[in-house]
């Protein structure tokens, strides 16, 4: 697939997002992460893959990853209902902001993130979210694990398919000790 | 109060002094104050830069957050400028000041579209009915006819003329406003956003004297509970008879329309029906008016060959209606002046020539600039081309649905240009198959953009295709809104202030905006209906006040039939169109002059401080679309009322947010003694987004917590906040420690389980103050 932006109006960026070619570099990028966090939105519970929910993807994966989750929108109930419990809950703003702000100490106080996750947001809002930390945390690396492009991010996947974006995410789980 | 344009001329006068001659005096305008009831603020008509300071000590609490939408400034021929993470543009300017004057932009397009539609509606009005027609919103119930005016402006107004000074205040802020987003001027992110409330509040006073107006002249309901219900939707529409449309925002050429019917007895034998704010202000002037529908819905009601003659005034209309009525043989009289939409200008033609030119299709549109002339010239046309027209639509049959369902290649181009990113290729492939129950889905969410259609390498037009895959829904669309009230009395202020101030109604809900929902409208209506349920002062107005009406409860009741119409505890009102949406601001402002006797002209810092730090209201525009909207929060956030947007309201690219976790964000002065005292966040955000309709409604049932709350208000305000939270995000919230400041503030039912959180976060009591944000308010010092 190309690295065009998903929503076709979402215009090219001066400063665009390293493609992830295979999920093992991702995942390369992840384990070298000092704090990293994963920002999960709401659409995790609107999209579906081979009979399974996208959040249950996601819950294996943080399970595997041990990378601390933050919900946003209603999603904590969503993953506490499945018998995970992110490690916070905020709204996306908020978090975000959080994030831009380099004092920020992480959820655990212990160290300002320095990668950062995005998957499952509306893919409009997403891209906004990271404009602002592209413009405003120029140091911040960050990730999505969407199957749509991101301009924005530091580093994304290109544009895929739900099959496609099931199998990465497998991919990406089973490259964790635990993991499937 | 003024006179505008004295001219003194004098041939000839004798005088103990002298002989004068030729003597000629002109003065522009006379200002009388002799309104002696209440004395004059200290900022009556505001420059851009008075209110300042009051404006910096909300973003001091409320910090921008930044979302550029683009990497790079165009505005001018030094560009494009990349102004990506910390580059400046060759005018110097970074990527801060460049989004926030970006803001400031929007907002004054914003109000500027609504000031140019009270222009219009006051010209128009005086030079009908003269300078000295009195105003009057709500007879003896309504003495304070225009707090927002007042407050801003000072003058209190007592007939058009007075309407005719204010906009003229207005004009100039709008003008020096917009003039510092030249290149070269202001740098400042903050200066920008200062300027962006600025327009904000210049913007509701625009929309405020353009709803006196009509509401004085057209004999609207006069802030009335009980405002007539109104059908809504298109099964409400006779179509047996011919069908007049209209669509947009300025209600003039529809009250030509309907009194040139109602003058030739022939209302009886048409239907005028409207779209968007136009609808609510024809059903105010007229209940035999029908409302179809938001403006989403435009395109669906003209391919369905409903129109016979499309009338198009200003605002939010889509440019294409001209196009899609000729697909259908419908006419289209444009009727103003912004929006001319490339017909030739016929005002001086004879309407018999007009309506000979309509209807053999000799031209597709007309611009007619007179409003009595459009409402003959569309009747005319309407009664000759119903029989011509026999609905004629384009809409596919079913049949021809699975057909052309086949062509598609599942390229997904659609789904790439849908903004809510629906799965149209899966509902293709379906439809294809003969299943068009996923088409159908759509109908109910789609916003009627037409993304799709323009995408489609096939030329499918997809939007036809949901249409009439929902057309059974759509031919059951038979509801009720109620008209739209106008202002609140002063009586229903009286009534509340004091449960409102002290907490006791948990806080007023403002459901505001167009229909760019993210999940359809029935979001809306869950979102109006559980806050009624609880007892909240539910205001909606335009496209969310019809979006709210078009569903029904168990026992086959509208919102507006289950619950009251008034400004009270549990009330559902319609104010009316957009700008109608000044008076829920206005509402507030009276709730601080009326209840607490606080003096109202020309003294908004004060009166903002009291809004911002008393009374619970939080605005929502769930389907945030235009820059109007962007301008009405504006004025919101002016007043320090929290506005909260949905998903696609991201796309104004700006948050104001709060850190709950930094104490510093939340001190206020305690008027009584003038100690700082911490309030907690109170409220949180003064902009925000939702993502979804869950946390919407826990986002606004925490944000009308003030610090002014009284222990059994808050303790009320924690309980709805409470249950939402474990309803809606299906967990206790994790922030309770930071709104409860004594244990009388702890809701009695949840004692055990609030107890042990306060516990685990190291809880301390504190006081509730007198707060205030402004040391002159202190009365005496400690």
């Amino acid at each position: 697939m190309s690295c065009e932006p998903w929503q076709c109006a979402e215009i090219a960026a001066t400063k665009k997002a390293n493609v992830i070619q295979k999920p093992e570099i991702a995942v390369a990028m992840m384990k070298r992460a000092q704090h990293p966090i994963l920002i999960v939105g709401s659409n995790v519970t609107e999209r579906w893959m081979d009979g399974k929910q996208a959040i249950e993807y996601i819950i294996e994966f943080a399970n595997a990853s041990k990378i601390p989750v933050v919900a946003t929108a209603h999603m904590v109930g969503e993953f506490v209902k499945r018998g995970y419990t992110p490690a916070a809950y905020w709204n996306a703003m908020e978090i975000s902001q959080r994030v831009c702000d380099p004092t920020w100490m992480g959820l655990d106080g212990k160290g300002h993130p320095d990668l950062v996750i995005y998957v499952g947001m509306p893919y409009y809002m997403e891209a906004l979210i990271l404009s602002g930390l592209k413009h405003f945390a120029p140091d911040l690396k960050t990730m999505t694990l969407d199957n749509m492009y991101h301009v924005h991010a530091s580093w994304s996947f290109p544009n895929a398919s739900l099959e496609e974006w099931a199998a990465n995410l497998k991919v990406l789980t089973s490259k964790y000790s635990g993991g499937q | 109060m003024t006179d505008k344009n004295v001219h003194v001329k004098i041939d000839e006068m004798k005088t103990n002094a002298g002989l004068v001659k030729n003597l000629e005096l002109s003065i522009g305008k006379v200002i009388n104050d002799n309104y002696t009831e209440e004395p004059m603020g200290p900022t009556p008509m505001p420059s851009i830069t008075t209110l300042r300071d009051w404006d910096m000590k909300l973003l001091t609490k409320y910090k921008p957050f930044y979302m550029p939408d683009c990497d790079s400034c165009c505005l001018c021929t030094f560009g494009k400028c990349d102004l990506t993470a910390g580059k400046r543009g060759a005018c110097g300017l970074d990527i801060a000041a460049q989004s926030s004057r970006i803001v400031m932009i929007a907002a004054s397009i914003g109000s500027a579209c609504h000031t140019a539609h009270s222009r219009h509606l006051v010209n128009h009005l005086i030079e009908k009915y003269g300078r000295r027609y009195p105003i009057d919103v709500g007879g003896l119930n309504v003495k304070v006819e225009a707090p927002v005016s007042r407050l801003v402006t000072g003058i209190k107004p007592a007939t058009l003329g007075d309407l005719d000074d204010i906009l003229t205040y207005t004009e100039e802020e709008i003008t020096q406003i917009l003039a510092t987003a030249h290149t070269g001027q202001e740098a400042n992110p903050l200066d920008f956003e200062s300027k962006a409330f600025h327009i904000g509040m210049i913007d509701h006073v625009g929309m405020e004297v353009g709803d006196i107006a009509q509401i004085s002249v057209f004999g609207y309901p006069k802030a009335d509970p009980e405002a007539p219900l109104i059908k809504l939707g298109i099964a409400s529409v006779d179509r047996t008879k011919p069908v007049v449309m209209c669509i947009g925002h300025n209600v003039v050429p529809s009250v030509g329309i309907i009194d040139y019917a109602k003058e030739n007895k022939i209302d009886e034998r048409i239907e005028v029906v409207g779209l968007c704010c136009t609808a609510h202000d024809m059903s105010r002037y007229y209940t035999r008016a029908r409302i179809v529908g938001p403006i989403s819905w435009e395109i669906r009601f003209i391919r369905a060959g409903l129109a016979d003659v499309v009338v198009l005034d200003e605002q939010c209309i889509r440019t294409d209606v001209a196009e899609e009525a000729a697909k259908v043989n419908t006419p289209v009289i444009a009727a103003s002046e912004k929006n001319c939409v490339g017909f030739k200008n016929r005002t001086n033609d004879s309407t018999d020539s007009i309506v000979e030119d309509l209807v053999t299709g000799k031209v597709p549109g007309v611009l007619v600039l007179d409003p009595e002339k459009v409402g003959e010239v569309a009747v005319r046309v309407a009664m000759k081309m119903a029989p011509i027209r026999k609905r004629k639509n384009v809409l596919p049959t079913a049949e021809e649905v699975v057909a052309i369902a086949k062509t598609c290649t599942q390229c997904k181009a659609c789904q790439r240009n849908c903004p809510q990113d629906y799965f149209i290729p899966a509902a293709m492939k379906a439809a294809a198959a003969g299943d068009l129950s996923k088409l159908e889905e759509i109908y109910e969410v789609c916003i009627g953009c037409l993304r799709c259609e323009s995408a489609c390498p096939q030329k499918i037009k997809i939007h036809s295709l949901i249409v009439k895959a929902g057309e059974k829904s759509m031919q059951c669309e038979d509801n009720l809104c109620r008209s739209g009230r106008g202002a609140v009395s002063d009586v229903e202020i009286r009534s509340v202030g004091g449960p409102l101030v002290l907490g006791e109604i948990p806080g007023i809900v403002a459901i505001v905006g167009c229909s760019n929902y993210p999940k359809g409208g029935k979001d809306v209506y869950d979102i109006a209906r559980e806050f009624a349920s609880r007892r909240y002062i539910v205001a909606l107005s335009g496209c969310s006040a019809m979006s709210a009406g078009s569903y029904r409860n168990k026992d086959g009741q509208t919102l507006y039939e289950e619950f009251p119409g008034g400004f009270e505890a549990g009330g559902v009102l319609n104010v009316g169109s957009c700008v109608s949406n000044s008076h829920i601001a206005g509402a507030a402002i009276k709730v601080a002059n009326i209840f607490a006797k606080r003096p109202l002209r020309g003294n908004y810092e004060e009166i903002a401080d009291y809004v911002h730090n008393r009374i619970g209201a939080v605005g929502l525009a769930w389907g945030a679309y235009s820059q109007k909207a962007a301008s009405i929060a504006a004025g919101f956030w002016r007043l320090g009322v929290p506005v909260v947007v949905g998903p696609h309201g991201s796309k104004y690219r700006r948050m104001l947010l709060g850190r709950k976790e930094d104490p510093e964000n939340w001190n206020v002065i305690d008027a009584r003694t003038g100690e700082t005292v911490n309030v907690g966040p109170s409220p949180e955000h003064l902009f925000n987004v939702a993502e979804t309709k869950e946390e919407c409604i826990v986002q606004i049932a925490k944000l009308c917590m003030r610090p002014n709350d009284t222990w059994k208000g808050r303790s009320g305000k924690l309980s709805h906040y409470i249950d939402l939270h474990k309803r809606y995000m299906g967990v206790m919230p994790n922030d309770i420690h930071l709104y409860v400041r004594t244990m009388a503030d702890v809701p009695i039912t949840m004692k055990d389980e609030i107890t042990q959180v306060l516990q685990a976060n190291n809880w301390k009591e504190s006081i509730i103050p007198d707060p205030t944000l402004l040391p002159r308010m202190v009365r005496k010092m400690k």
